[in-house]
Parts: structure tokens; C-alpha cells; sequence
């Protein structure tokens, strides 16, 4: 058992009357006739509700509603972090209702779906809101009763009293417990006490995505309701010239069209503030398809911009101007570019011993370049948001990874304070990192008052396509030293990317090796870019597991024996002080995999890759097995052995390691965005490729590392490592090394 | 616009629209049939998947002056309390993550075992591909296919 003090939590206990004073949780019609239905089939839903603190209420029958409190993009925090909840407060999930939270900041922290951190830095939280609210329940029994509260015990939602055989329902004293005080501190769980955490609970909208109920963004309306879309430049490096929407406005149905800046000249960006095409033009009308077909009628001109420069609010640091440079770049000129950068030295990140030494001793050097194109997120759900924005207030219902911050650059830009911005989270149709940067939330506002009118913008596929927040291209040079008895000596990486680089300059091999050199370099682009699912994290591994494994095979040793050796090293005698992985679990989940997979023993298949990597906290690895059909990869089977700590939903957890999995494998293999005169080559999913079903491994096996460590992230952690068992195993398979993604170009014709 | 009387889900509609709308946006927008998606607008995702007389189509792509009086079944009308052997084998594997993609898979699985009651693997690979799911949710798409077409 633990004790916490509930403090450090404070605001998350404000009382029902704040709560419901905002009027955030109640009357919401929309949400409420569609979000909050989750009630489990058979379940009689109360007559009242008390609300014990901001993340439950009971009803008088006993029947619990938990708010989730993050946004819900996939990654089924919306069943796993109300199962904390319930865990603590020790009721029966087939009581439970779950409701999506609003963003509230007054209740709830880090309202985010970012860095695969919601159930690890929210776990405490959710853990003292149920055992809080236990307590209070606990106390409202026992003042009852007249006994003392620490001869209360809980079980499934029923208190009880030993010495007198007492008992009675959550639901009986949840009026009392309402009223009663924050407890200071409460007692925690011993883990080995879970009975919810550590179960497969089913995803709490399954049973509405199964029958196509209402629930994502693109579905919400509102009487009154317009359709927006807006025209953009076709290339970055383009601004609007001037525009005709004398035919557009002629069009059925169209209100209006007109052209708007999303920031003000003096708007210093923030954090999710992106600006990849500052002026736009809307066109507004009654109905989706009449406005797509008058998008078709509008005239634009389009010019290429000289540089500009804006205002950017730093983490801390004032607001700093930074340019945007002029030029309509090519994916050709970002190649040479890169070459070229590549090839000079480096900004030091990272040294330790005498790296240039160990490489002249070296009795064997391997230099080797990796590369990795632009990627669009390509969510299935394209953008879109609704407005309803008057002079006085500003209410936005759709997805977005970072209401927090979004709420924000609404109140600087619309200036409204802040409490008069009111942010919905729908469930989203994917993101990926996109959806974190919510441009279009601002768009959408924009367009809603100049129309003085409730509007929904919708960006078509060929919109989010070529408007798009990519992943960077990247690059990678590796060199390793190895001395006379195949010992790695020296260890070298310079990374570096267009606009950004994927170094993380003291991960593993940092720390196993004497001698190690990392640097960086970037090239600036006009085209725009953000975090996308393990950012930096999504190149690294893959080139850094390829490259071991080449390095290993130099040496003539096993690969996963190779590896671990370096972890071994890094565990008993580590390099350097910044070693942000724990070599240990590192080296778990090898093991884990090895004995898994049957890698020692042989499973008869020789083209397997091994992969394992380290982020968000957590830990991976991967081994892949191929065969060549008719010269085509077949990808057999995938082994995971992860190690993200407790894992709260065991089956949701499988099911996103798979998720990950599959993906990271299509991105390697078929994902890239090029460019020609800054123009996207691919917008939709005819030249785009995603991976489809008969592409998806055959088979995948998932095991888990069991111990009793807090939760680490789980979204990101499975997509990174499988890229590089997947590029190792295809170099078994065919006996060429996979240096430049997408694989596909390598040698397999697109089919 | 022109007025068009649709059967959908069992019932008659009358819309009045332009006839090139797609029947993507007469659902979504005129019907407020919302489960069916917009995913790509060029039939290569198949998030918009309807049957049309048991035959899986995409809706992005079928105008409604193509429709006729042809059955139209949406992921609302697969069944009454969402009980379709498909919709309960979707459960009962927890398929989705984000489950936007999830009612075209639905539906376009409908489609199949229609036309072939027991599909191999391989069968429904092939039949499925054109159903894009950013999530990967591949594998288990194809265990709950295989469970209602067992079922």
C-alpha cells in the first residue's frame, strides 16, 4: 500500500459546483446525445448523479461515470486511463460509463495525445482521483454507521463493515460522500491488489464504431451549420497572388468566398502553431459537395514569396523573429543538398574518448548512409473543425492532439480570454503528430466569424496531402571502428535533415563504446514540418539497427549476441554520464525476444532481421521473418518483446503493438513524399502509398516484459524498431543491405 | 438539383440535389447517415464503402443519379441492434483503434461474404485490399472476418 498526498493534484478535486458552474460537463447537447452513451449494454442509468470529484460521479443506483480525460486518437486512452480510475475506486467495470472530458485545465493536466505520455504522467493522477473519491465513499460509510473509516473495506463497489456485517452500495452513499472534504492523502493500491489493471477491457466505443454511430469530428453538426473548405497554395514557397470567385460565388449553395490571413503580422506562433501557407481563401456553402465544386470554379493566381520573416513565442525565451526562406525546392536539390552537408563536419553533440583516434588504429571501417523521405501522416479522417465563434465567445468541437495549446493561440488570435474559448474533443480519425498542430482549429474559427455563423471546415484528401506538417527528410552517416579482434572501438554518427535532424545523441550505442562521435547538421526549407509518430525516434532506429547489424556481421558475431554484449558494457562500465536508456531493460527485451522467437534454437527460417530500440520510455524489440514469393517479401511473422512497464489493457495493448508494427513496416517500405518546384509529387492515396492488407504480416506475436514499473509509453514505442528488422531480414532475404527508404524502390517494382 | 427517391436501410428518402453528388455526401449530408466516411474522394481507401443490391461499392464515387431503385445499405442499416454476425465478430476482437476506417471494413467484409460465404485467408486479403486502415488493425480485421464467417 501507498500513501500520496492528494495535493500535488489539487486542482483535479475542485467541487461539483465549480464543475457544473462552467457548464462544461452538463448540456453540451451534441457530446451528450453521442459521446456519453457508452453505457455498457443492460445498464440502468441513475435518476441523479454526484459528483465526487472532476473525474467520477455515482448515481444513486450505484452506477459510476469516469471521465477520460485526454483526447482519444487510438491509442484507447479512453478505455485504459478510466480503468486506473475504477481500479482505485474498486468498482465493477460493467458499472462504468465513460465520458470524453472537455478540455478543462482547471480539472484535469495535460489534456495532450502526444510523446506516448498520457497513461505514464497522468498514472498518479488517475490512481488518487479513484482512491480519493474511495475515500471519501469510505467516510460517508462510516459516519453512517458511526464506526471508525479505517474498519471500512470496498469491494466491487460495495462498502462494508466486518464486526457488524454491515454493507451498502457505493451508489447509497454517494450523495454524502459529495459533500464530504478532499481527503489529504490516500492509500494506493499494492499492485498486486489490481484486479482492472492488467485485464483486456474492450474498447468503450467499440459497440458506436461498429454501427457507424456519430463520434468523430467530421460527423459533428449543428443546426445552422455551413460547410467551409479552403484553397491553399499548390507548393510551398507560393503566396496568393490575387483571386476570381465571380463563377465560384455564381455556384449552388455558395454563401461566400473570400481570402483571410491566419495570423496577424504580430502574431508571435506557439508551440502547435505552424504557418506553412500564412493567406488562404475560403469558400463557404450549405453543403460539402456544392463547395467542392465550386472550389473547382475558383480562379486563383499564386506567387513565390521572398523570404519573410515571423514572430515565434520560445520556451521562455521571448519572442524570436524567424525567417522563412524564399525558393520552390525539389526533392533532386534536397538529395544534393543533403549529400553535400553530409559530407563536411558536423555540430558536435556528443564525444566521448578519442573517437578520431580509435578510427586511424581501426583494423576495419564501416561507412555507411542511410536516407529517408518526407512522409505525410496521412490520417484517415482528413482535417477538419467546427467553429461557432461570436464576438463574445468561441466554441470548437473536433480533433485535435493539443486542445491545451490550441486553446491558447484561439484566445491571442480571435482576443477572447481564455474562458470564453470552449474546446470539444471529438474522437479522431488518427493523427500521428498531425493533429497536434491545429492550424486548421484557427481556419475554421476565422471563417465561422467573418460568416457570423456556426461553420465545419473540411479539408479534402488532396488538402491534408499537400497542406501537410511532414516528418522531415532525413539522413544518416554511420562509421564503426572495429580493432584487430573485432572489438568495437569507435563509434561515429552525424545525422541530419531538411529542416530537421533525427539525432538523439545519447541513446544506445552511447555509453557501450570508448570512443564516440555524434553531430548534426540541418538544411532550412520552407516546406512544414512536425512530429510525427516517434519523431526522430522513426528514422534513428532504423538506421542505427540496420547499421549494427551490418557491423556485427563484420565482426562475425550473432546480432542479438552483438548487442547485448554493448549492453553489457553499458550496464557494468557505462561511457559518459547522459545515458538516457536503461541497458538493462534494453537488454530484456533481446532476450526476451531471442527465447521467443526460437532464435537460438533455429526455427528452419534463415531470413530473419533483429531489431530493438529504446524511447518514450519504453523498450522493443523485434524479430521478422520474410519469404520471397514469386520474388515479392512476404513478411511471415513478427516477434514483439516490449517492456513499457505495467501494462494497463493487456489486449488493447497487443492490439497497438500490431498497430505499430504494421505501420512502421509500411512507412519503411512503400511511404514517401516528393517534391518537385515545391509542389507534393502524391496527393491521395492513388500515388501515396499506405500499406494494405495483403501486405500485412501474416502472423504477429506480442509478449511483454512483466514487472512492476509504472507505466511507459506504448503508442510510439512499437513503430521504430520493426523498419530496421524489416531492412535486415530483406537483406537475408535478398542479400542486399536496405540503405534508402522506402525499401520498395530498392529493388521490388511497385506492383 | 433534382428530386430523387432512394431506398436506404429498408426505407424511402427523397433527396433534392445536384445529380453528380456522390451518395457519400447525400448520406452524410442530406440523410445524416454519418457512418458512412470520407476518406479520399477517388475510391482508394474504401472508408466510404456502402453496398448497393449486396454488391460492396464506394460511395465517394456512385452518384446518386446512378442509384435508381437499387438497395442501398449503410454501416446504420447492417443490422437493427448491431448485431450483424460481422459487427459482433468486430467486438468480440476489439478490432479498432481509431475506427474511422472501420464501418467501410465492415461493410466491404459484408460485401464478401455475400458473394463467398467462407473465405480463405487469401480471399479476403484480396478482397479487403482496398480498404486502407492507417491503424494497421489488418490482422485483426481478418480474425473477425473469419469468426463471423463461422458463426
Amino acid at each position: 500500500m501507498t500513501i500520496v498526498k492528494t495535493k500535488f493534484n489539487r486542482r483535479s478535486f475542485l467541487k461539483s459546483s465549480v464543475l457544473a458552474g462552467g457548464g462544461m460537463l452538463i448540456g453540451f447537447n451534441w457530446l451528450a446525445a453521442s459521446c456519453s452513451t457508452n453505457a455498457p449494454k443492460g445498464l440502468t442509468i441513475p435518476d441523479e448523479w454526484f459528483e465526487i470529484n472532476g473525474y467520477l460521479k455515482i448515481g444513486e443506483n450505484g452506477v459510476v461515470t469516469i471521465m477520460s480525460p485526454n483526447p482519444e486518437i487510438g491509442q484507447n486512452v479512453k478505455t485504459s486511463m478510466p480503468m486506473i480510475v475504477a481500479e482505485e475506486l474498486d468498482v465493477d467495470w460493467k458499472n462504468v460509463i465513460v465520458e470524453q472530458a472537455p478540455l478543462n485545465t482547471d480539472i484535469f493536466d495535460r489534456q495532450l495525445a502526444g510523446g506516448s505520455d498520457s497513461i505514464r504522467q497522468s498514472w498518479n493522477a488517475l490512481r488518487v482521483a479513484g482512491a480519493s473519491a474511495c475515500k471519501m465513499l469510505k467516510e460517508a460509510a462510516a459516519q453512517k454507521w458511526d464506526v471508525p473509516v479505517e474498519e471500512i473495506t470496498t469491494e466491487l463497489g460495495v462498502l462494508f463493515h466486518q464486526n457488524s456485517g454491515k454493507k451498502i452500495g457505493y451508489g447509497e452513499v454517494a450523495s454524502a460522500a459529495a459533500v464530504l472534504p478532499v481527503p489529504e492523502e490516500v492509500e494506493l493500491k499494492d499492485l498486486t491488489d489490481f484486479k482492472i489493471i492488467g485485464t483486456s477491457k474492450k474498447n468503450v466505443d467499440g459497440f458506436k464504431i461498429a454501427t457507424g454511430q456519430p463520434l468523430f469530428g467530421l460527423d459533428y453538426k449543428k443546426e445552422g451549420m455551413l460547410i467551409a473548405m479552403i484553397a491553399h497554395p499548390p507548393a510551398f514557397g507560393m503566396k496568393l497572388k490575387s483571386f476570381d470567385a465571380t463563377e465560384a460565388k455564381a455556384m449552388p449553395g455558395i454563401l461566400d468566398v473570400f481570402s483571410f490571413k491566419t495570423y496577424t503580422e504580430d502574431y508571435a506562433l506557439q508551440w502547435s502553431d505552424t504557418s506553412s501557407f500564412p493567406e488562404l481563401v475560403a469558400i463557404v456553402g450549405q453543403s460539402t459537395w456544392e463547395v467542392m465544386n465550386a472550389k473547382l470554379m475558383l480562379t486563383v493566381e499564386w506567387e513565390p514569396f521572398a523570404d519573410y520573416e515571423m514572430n515565434a513565442a520560445g520556451w521562455g525565451a521571448g519572442v524570436q523573429k524567424v525567417t522563412v526562406p524564399a525558393g520552390l525546392e525539389s526533392t533532386s536539390g534536397h538529395n544534393a543538398k543533403m549529400a553535400a552537408a553530409a559530407a563536411k563536419p558536423g555540430r558536435t553533440e556528443r564525444k566521448d574518448g578519442k573517437p578520431e583516434e580509435a578510427f586511424k588504429k581501426a583494423a576495419k571501417v564501416i561507412e555507411r548512409a542511410y536516407t529517408a523521405p518526407f512522409l505525410a501522416h496521412s490520417p484517415m479522417e482528413p482535417m477538419n473543425f467546427f467553429a461557432d465563434v461570436t464576438d463574445d465567445e468561441a466554441v470548437l468541437v473536433g480533433p485535435i492532439q493539443s486542445p491545451e495549446y490550441m486553446e491558447k493561440t484561439l484566445s491571442a488570435r480571435l482576443g477572447l480570454p481564455l474562458e470564453k474559448i470552449d474546446i470539444q474533443m471529438t474522437r479522431m480519425g488518427g493523427g500521428f503528430g498531425r493533429r497536434l498542430y491545429g492550424h486548421f482549429m484557427v481556419e475554421a474559427a476565422l471563417i465561422s466569424r467573418t460568416m457570423k455563423a456556426p461553420v465545419k471546415l473540411i479539408y479534402s484528401r488532396e488538402d491534408e496531402m499537400t497542406f501537410g506538417i511532414y516528418r522531415p527528410a532525413y539522413h544518416a552517416l554511420y562509421r564503426a571502428a572495429l580493432d584487430a579482434d573485432n572489438n568495437l572501438i569507435g563509434f561515429h554518427v552525424k545525422m541530419g535533415g531538411i529542416p530537421e535532424h533525427a539525432l538523439h545523441a545519447n541513446r544506445f550505442p552511447a555509453g557501450a563504446v570508448d570512443n564516440y562521435l555524434a553531430e548534426s547538421w540541418t538544411i532550412e526549407s520552407n516546406i512544414s514540418v512536425g512530429a510525427m509518430r516517434a519523431p526522430g525516434s522513426n528514422f534513428n532506429a532504423v538506421a542505427e539497427q540496420s547499421f549494427l547489424d551490418e557491423v556485427a556481421e563484420a565482426a562475425g558475431k550473432d546480432p542479438i549476441q552483438f548487442r547485448l554484449d554493448l549492453l553489457n558494457r553499458a550496464m557494468e562500465k557505462p561511457v559518459g554520464e547522459n545515458n538516457d536508456y536503461d541497458a538493462a531493460r534494453y537488454a530484456g527485451v533481446l532476450e526476451l525476444v531471442r527465447e521467443k522467437s526460437g532464435w537460438d534454437t533455429g526455427s528452419g527460417n534463415k531470413n530473419r532481421g533483429v531489431s530493438a530500440y529504446f524511447c518514450h520510455h519504453s523498450y522493443v524489440a523485434n524479430v521478422l521473418d520474410i519469404e520471397l514469393e514469386n520474388g515479392e517479401p512476404v513478411i511471415q511473422k513478427v516477434y514483439a518483446a516490449i517492456d513499457c512497464g505495467i501494462v494497463v489493457n493487456k489486449d488493447a495493448a497487443v492490439n497497438m503493438t500490431e498497430g505499430g508494427i504494421i505501420d512502421g513496416i509500411g512507412q519503411s517500405m512503400y511511404g514517401q513524399l516528393t517534391f518537385t518546384d515545391g509542389q507534393p509529387d502524391q496527393n491521395n492515396f492513388d500515388a501515396y502509398r499506405l500499406i494494405r492488407h495483403t501486405e500485412a504480416p501474416k502472423s504477429i506475436e506480442v509478449h511483454f516484459v512483466d514487472n512492476d514499473i509504472h507505466p511507459t509509453g506504448l503508442g510510439e514505442p512499437p513503430y521504430p524498431p520493426v523498419m530496421a528488422a524489416l531492412a535486415n531480414a530483406l537483406y537475408k532475404a535478398t542479400g542486399e543491405r536496405y540503405y534508402h527508404q522506402p525499401f520498395i524502390k530498392n529493388t521490388f517494382e511497385l506492383s | 438539383m433534382a428530386i430523387f427517391n432512394l431506398k436506404i436501410n429498408g426505407k424511402q428518402h427523397e433527396v433534392d440535389v445536384d445529380p453528380s453528388t456522390p451518395m457519400l455526401w447525400v448520406l452524410r449530408d442530406h440523410l445524416n447517415l454519418v457512418g458512412t466516411k470520407f476518406g479520399c474522394g477517388m475510391a482508394q481507401c474504401g472508408a466510404c464503402t456502402i453496398l448497393v443490391n449486396g454488391f460492396a461499392v464506394r460511395s465517394c464515387i456512385t452518384f446518386v443519379d446512378s442509384v435508381g431503385d437499387q438497395e442501398i445499405t449503410t454501416i446504420e442499416g447492417l443490422s437493427e441492434n448491431g448485431d450483424h454476425p460481422l459487427q459482433k465478430a468486430w467486438i468480440e476482437h476489439d478490432v479498432p483503434q481509431c475506427g474511422y476506417c472501420q464501418s467501410g471494413q465492415i461493410m466491404n467484409a459484408a460485401g464478401l461474404l455475400m458473394s463467398n460465404p467462407h473465405p480463405s485467408d487469401a480471399d479476403i486479403e484480396a478482397a479487403m485490399n482496398g480498404n486502407i486502415c492507417r491503424c494497421g488493425t489488418y490482422n485483426r480485421i481478418k480474425a473477425a472476418i473469419k469468426t463471423a464467417a463461422n458463426s
